[in-house]
């Protein structure tokens, strides 16, 4: 489907998240209106449009950090932002989040950062909590930088540390907001691999603000559209098919351009 | 008729020329443009599209066409691809059609480009001058966002401390561990200094006016109260506001800028819990020990001006000192510290925690950071001393 689905077809699939009529606010103006989308268990689900649209803004309110104007965000048909705080904490375990800038707490070895979620929650013991650390932090190539601190790596190695703290505790689902942005084309590429393969492996569910369209060409299962001009989501569905056959020009225009064009 | 204008830059580099003819505008561009020469004022263009363009006066021969002619145009920078979009944006805004087909291929490609997309309109950052109206209700709505700011922030930390006695509050010993090592160890040296200078300046002050009624030894008396009472908890309090609570505002500042507490958000982990509660701790446990150390320094700088200026013996001024200094001065002076402590972490984080999101707004939150402490530490010392001299103490 490449235009947006009336509400009840909405509910009426099995989803993992489902995003009903979304209004968003963010100081004092309304950034989005009445989004709506779903995302499949294990589907890579990429959020996209152009700058200033509100594809962080959206993030931020699937993850707990900005209350929705109006509209509901579910997981497993609970919805997120009215259930109690202890609850939605309780939720928001499952997620793993990689935020833009790495989000790397400063005052914290990279092994500390990856260690703190699983000495909250994965009730394990310190020698176990230091062998998973090292095996994240192998997972995304900075093996042997446990005891730096985030100052003293370089954005990408930040970038990549970020994310093993965002799989510590093999979440459900994994937001990203701009993976690749800041990293070299071949840590982008196996960025791109090593998600298809946690969603291959674990099942992880896979939610990324990006523009980069090789990599939503190459690993995106379905992707929503931002429009910054009428400020509401015009389309969602498969990146392909909505490259081919899309009823809005800007959203063909969008995914048509670049190296993206060969599918 | 037929009109025509011609100017010359100051170098007389640059060449243009307005030529009026019926119906048409013929604009002639020749010499040298650079920037250094300076862009021209469109004058005499806007004059000539206010008096014959479609929207202008009736009457006078309308103007339909400006075209832009290059005679001898040597070198041209952004200065003439300035001019011309000005031009441009005028004869838009007047109806007339703007001829470019004369000009070099280029020079039109890079004026195109910057018409290819209209002015972004409903940005709301073209308000005009803001009248003293804007100004004064400005500032009371500030004033009321920032009264707001602050109650919600007092709010939270009252939830946090309950859930410290709860015993579900989690942070991270070494926070407060550091917390401590800056307000403490750190600022000996610094409080050993003010409290010393503060100590004597009072004697001094005090030794000038009590020698002329023979009464130099109540030096002591002055000394010992003020310091006690007043100068040592203020004067400490005032230090580690610039020293402490402003580091404490830039760490949770930056960390705000950088996504860091967004991340402890999201982990579960409350940001008053885990940020601001170990730092409150912290400064509310060294503040009180600050208090009695700038205390004992001042008493000391008293007594060096008293025994050195005014030929006390060390034991007379101590007796003196002894007589006058009682337990409940020290009391007050320790729970105001305390107070002051509580204040000057929560001022910090407060700044901190509603810090923006850019490297200008970290700055603006330390400098606000010690600001407020400073405020809170004054505002909370004048709450102290009506309350005392009511309760008569």
């Amino acid at each position: 489907m490449s235009t947006l689905l009336p509400r009840e077809t909405l509910i009426s699939e099995e989803a993992l998240i489902l995003v009903e009529d979304l209004d968003m606010v963010f100081a004092g103006y309304v950034v989005q209106r009445g989004v709506g989308f779903r995302v499949g268990r294990g589907e890579i689900f990429v959020i996209m449009g152009g700058s200033g649209c509100g594809k962080s803004t959206l993030m931020k309110h699937m993850i707990g950090l900005i209350r929705p104007a109006s509209g509901l965000i579910r997981y497993d048909g609970e919805s997120y932002w009215d259930a109690t705080d202890f609850r939605r904490v309780e939720i928001g375990r499952r997620f793993g989040i990689l935020f833009q800038s790495g989000a790397l707490w400063s005052s914290m070895t990279l092994a500390e950062n990856v260690a703190l979620p699983l000495s909250l929650y994965s009730g394990l013991g310190l020698r176990e909590i230091a062998k998973l650390t090292s095996y994240k932090l192998s997972l995304v190539g900075l093996r042997g930088f446990e005891d730096y601190y985030p100052a003293e790596i370089s954005g990408g190695m930040r970038k990549r540390a970020g994310l093993a703290r965002a799989m510590a505790l093999d979440p459900d689902i994994l937001f990203f907001d701009e993976p690749s942005a800041g990293l070299d084309p071949i840590s982008s590429r196996r960025l791109d691999r090593l998600l298809l393969e946690l969603r291959d492996t674990l099942g992880t569910t896979i939610v990324m603000v990006t523009h980069e369209l090789a990599s939503i060409f190459a690993i995106a299962d379905n992707c929503v559209f931002l429009d910054a001009e009428s400020r509401t989501a015009i389309a969602w569905g498969n990146p392909r098919q909505l490259q081919m056959s899309c009823g809005h020009a800007g959203v063909r225009e969008f995914l048509g351009s670049g190296e993206g064009k060969e599918p | 008729m037929k009109t025509s204008t011609i100017s010359r830059s100051a170098a007389g580099r640059r060449l243009l020329q307005v030529e009026l003819s019926g119906a048409e505008l013929r604009l002639t561009v020749g010499g040298v443009w650079e920037l250094g020469d300076g862009i021209p004022d469109p004058g005499p263009v806007a004059d000539a599209l206010a008096q014959g363009g479609a929207t202008g006066a009736a009457g006078a021969a309308e103007l339909k066409r400006v075209v832009v002619l290059c005679e001898g145009l040597e070198r041209a920078d952004s200065a003439l691809a300035a001019y011309l979009v000005t031009i441009y944006d005028l004869c838009e805004s007047s109806g007339v059609a703007f001829d470019l087909a004369m000009v070099d291929a280029g020079l039109a490609k890079l004026i195109g480009l910057a018409r290819a997309v209209p002015e972004r309109t409903g940005t709301g950052r073209k308000g005009g001058r803001l009248t003293s109206f804007d100004h004064v209700g400005g500032m009371v709505l500030g004033g009321w966002h920032e009264l707001d700011g602050q109650l919600l922030f007092f709010g939270e930390m009252c939830q946090s401390v309950a859930r410290l006695f709860a015993g579900k509050a989690r942070f991270r010993l070494r926070d407060v561990m550091e917390a401590v090592e800056d307000s403490g160890p750190r600022s000996l040296v610094i409080v050993t200094v003010i409290s010393l200078l503060i100590g004597m300046i009072l004697a001094f002050i005090g030794a000038v006016q009590l020698r002329r009624f023979g009464a130099g030894v109540y030096v002591a008396d002055l000394v010992g109260l003020a310091m006690t009472r007043e100068m040592a908890g203020v004067m400490t309090g005032i230090v580690i506001a610039g020293k402490t609570g402003a580091a404490f505002a830039a760490r949770i500042g930056t960390m705000q800028a950088q996504e860091e507490i967004d991340a402890l958000t999201t982990l579960g982990l409350s940001p008053f819990d885990y940020l601001v509660l170990p730092r409150v701790i912290g400064l509310s446990l060294m503040m009180p020990l600050l208090y009695l150390y700038a205390c004992a320094v001042g008493l000391a700088g008293g007594m060096l001006v008293g025994t050195t200026v005014l030929d006390l013996s060390v034991l007379q001024y101590w007796h003196q000192t002894q007589n006058v200094l009682r337990i409940s001065q020290f009391m007050i002076g320790l729970s105001k510290s305390l107070v002051f402590g509580v204040l000057v972490a929560m001022a910090g984080c407060m700044r901190g925690i509603q810090c923006g999101r850019s490297a200008a707004a970290v700055g603006d939150a330390t400098t606000s950071a010690v600001v407020t402490s400073i405020l809170y530490i004054i505002i909370t010392d004048a709450v102290f001393a009506v309350a005392l001299e009511v309760w008569g103490i």
